[in-house]
């Protein structure tokens, strides 16, 4: 139970201090987990982030899920992600309350605006790093032109084009585009078998 | 009547669930991906939320701590249906990775080495850079439609710094609130001026 408690306020820090997504908890992770209570090593660790970077949800979700699966079961996990998730909720909440009180103010409106922009080119940003991991698996500055996946770059365009002219769910064309895929690559090594 | 409304609301409580539960388990690679599908889901499929309102949700979850989806569903479920809607979406984000990683972490060394969930994981990512460049060509293109240079320099200007030279997401809405600080005091000069010129 201790243990428990321990790994909870753990993981509230861990929700607390990781301003700016993802990549920011990973530290705060390793610090707290590895390093602080000793409660998996860096091993272990580096595992976990491998995972993550595999499985879909955000990367602190994900860690906190498995240190709480591995020291405390079920329990554990829901007690992990709780302190996980505690900070963010309560920060958030207030903030959407006063969002929303104050959004239509013509002053709100024009500091808001100034923002949109810029989120506008942070998930354009975000979608090339992906773009080309999923095209080159290599980022910006390491592309080249002979580890272009041909597959992978024909199921873009063809996943690209239907939801567009057809407006598709986005959650149907990314688990259509991994049935498409897969098939594509395992599909000739099982004809070449028989 | 009260009735029907309170029967209505639950059954939109469970879309909301249901929504954040698929785009939570289908999202690889970091917040802003997410960001973009719960776009296209709530503002384009859904109607709940207008394209600006996402925005301004986004940029309130980069500057919160805490993971992204997390945030962003809290304040699109208080939207919705104020204290319950943000449980229900934070239920709907987190539940996914919770199952999911509990389940591997049971069979971890099988699911690293097998070459089909490699492939799949791999290819999935085209899927996925489909899905944002599609909301992202709506996006930007709204953008140019306010034919505002500063914005359409600050959105290119933003995207160079964060793509090119690695400035974290942080550091850029922080520039750019003080730029729409600036733009506002500027907006409030100007319609002072006016004012007087009227009067």
């Amino acid at each position: 139970m201790e243990l428990l408690l321990k790994l909870c306020l753990a993981f509230v820090q861990v929700g607390m201090f990781s301003v700016g997504g993802g990549y920011a908890a990973i530290p705060l992770i390793q610090d707290q987990i590895v390093n602080r209570y000793g409660l998996m090593t860096l091993a272990e660790f580096s595992d976990l982030i491998t995972v993550a970077e595999m499985t879909p949800g955000p990367i602190s979700i994900n860690s906190s899920t498995f240190v709480g699966m591995r020291l405390g079961g079920v329990g554990g996990v829901l007690l992990c992600t709780l302190g996980c998730i505690l900070p963010s909720f309560i920060i958030c909440y207030t903030l959407a309350h006063f969002y929303y009180k104050y959004r239509t103010v013509g002053g709100v409106q024009v500091v808001l605006g100034a923002l949109r922009p810029a989120v506008v080119a942070m998930i354009g940003s975000a979608g090339l790093s992906i773009l080309l991991l999923g095209l080159f698996q290599s980022d910006l500055f390491h592309i080249s032109l002979s580890n272009l996946r041909v597959v992978e770059l024909g199921i873009f365009l063809a996943s690209l084009y239907i939801v567009r002219k057809y407006k598709v769910s986005a959650v149907l064309i990314i688990l259509g585009s991994g049935v498409v895929g897969t098939l594509c690559y395992l599909l000739p090594g099982l004809v070449g078998l028989a | 009547m009260k009735q029907d409304q309170k029967k209505l609301d639950l059954k939109k409580l469970f879309v909301l669930l249901r929504s954040m539960f698929m785009l939570s388990a289908c999202t690889f690679g970091g917040g802003f991906v997410i960001v973009s599908l719960m776009k296209k889901k709530f503002v384009e499929e859904l109607q709940w939320l207008e394209e600006d309102e996402m925005l301004d949700v986004t940029a309130i979850t980069q500057s919160a701590p805490g993971p992204l989806p997390v945030n962003a569903s809290v304040i699109i479920g208080y939207k919705m249906f104020g204290f319950v809607g943000s449980l229900a979406a934070v239920l709907g984000t987190i539940l996914p990775p919770m199952i999911i990683i509990s389940l591997i972490s049971l069979c971890y060394d099988q699911f690293r080495t097998n070459p089909v969930i490699a492939i799949a994981l791999q290819v999935m990512r085209a899927g996925v850079a489909a899905v944002i460049a599609d909301v992202v060509i709506n996006l930007a293109g709204n953008v140019l439609k306010t034919r505002r240079t500063l914005y359409i320099a600050m959105m290119v200007t933003a995207f160079f710094a964060t793509c090119v030279l690695g400035i974290s997401a942080m550091v850029v809405i922080l520039c750019c609130l003080a730029i729409g600080l600036l733009d506002l005091a500027w907006s409030l000069h100007k319609t002072k001026a006016k004012g007087k010129e009227c009067a």
